[in-house]
């Protein structure tokens, strides 16, 4: 089972200079707040798009649900 | 997008879906009775906005699911396409709601000659297999 810890790490490991706040009590449905300078001059949905593709296959299985909000750095 | 035939005929049919609602919500059951609650969440902003929209439940065959994800490219459920473009899931229409960003998107079709009836809204139970029967037309 992947902790909230895991999945931070994941997503700063693979958007450079990212930070993520991940919170995911019950293991399974996690939310995340990931800021990034990648993020800029890209749509919502293409941002959502970079982070869930790190989680690619996981993603509605032992990941249930990943809530997300996606930032760039002010 | 949805001129071209391929060999697969369910995509198409919600590649046609897509393209012929101006607002469609790919939905856990039906707006009336949603079953999931990031799909009652999702309709939940709509009907605030006072919107026509479409809406095809995808719990009736796992296909259906599958073929929209393969399609758009967006793993989960509900999904919300805009004249033809997937604007988000849950989180992000929430987020565009919250910011009046979703209202300046689909406000200016509400403005227009949206009928104020669901009349595009997709028969639940029709099922997307027969993309004929998909809009309830002929």
């Amino acid at each position: 089972m992947p902790s909230a810890d895991e999945l931070k790490q994941r997503i700063e490991a693979a958007l450079p200079g990212s930070t993520a706040e991940v919170s995911g009590p019950d293991g399974v449905h996690f939310e995340a707040v990931v800021t990034s300078a990648a993020f800029a001059g890209r749509s919502r949905i293409e941002q959502h798009r970079m982070v869930m593709d790190i989680f690619a296959g996981q993603l509605g299985g032992e990941i249930h649900a990943l809530s997300l909000k996606t930032k760039t750095p002010s | 997008m949805s001129e071209q035939q391929t060999e697969n005929p369910l995509r198409d049919a919600i590649a046609q879906a897509i393209g012929e609602n101006d607002i469609i919500l790919f939905m856990k059951g039906t707006p009336e009775v949603p079953a999931c609650g990031f799909s009652s969440r999702a309709v939940g902003v709509l009907q605030a906005l006072d919107v026509a929209f479409a809406s095809v439940d995808i719990l009736p065959d796992p296909r259906i699911r599958q073929e929209l994800s393969a399609l758009s490219q967006w793993p989960t459920i509900p999904q919300l396409f805009v004249r033809g473009e997937l604007v988000g899931g849950s989180d992000i229409i929430l987020e565009m709601y919250e910011s009046g960003e979703l209202q300046e998107l689909v406000g200016a079709e509400a403005s227009g000659d949206a009928p104020d009836a669901p009349a595009a809204d997709a028969p639940a139970d029709s099922g997307l297999l027969q993309p004929e029967n998909l809009l309830g037309k002929d």
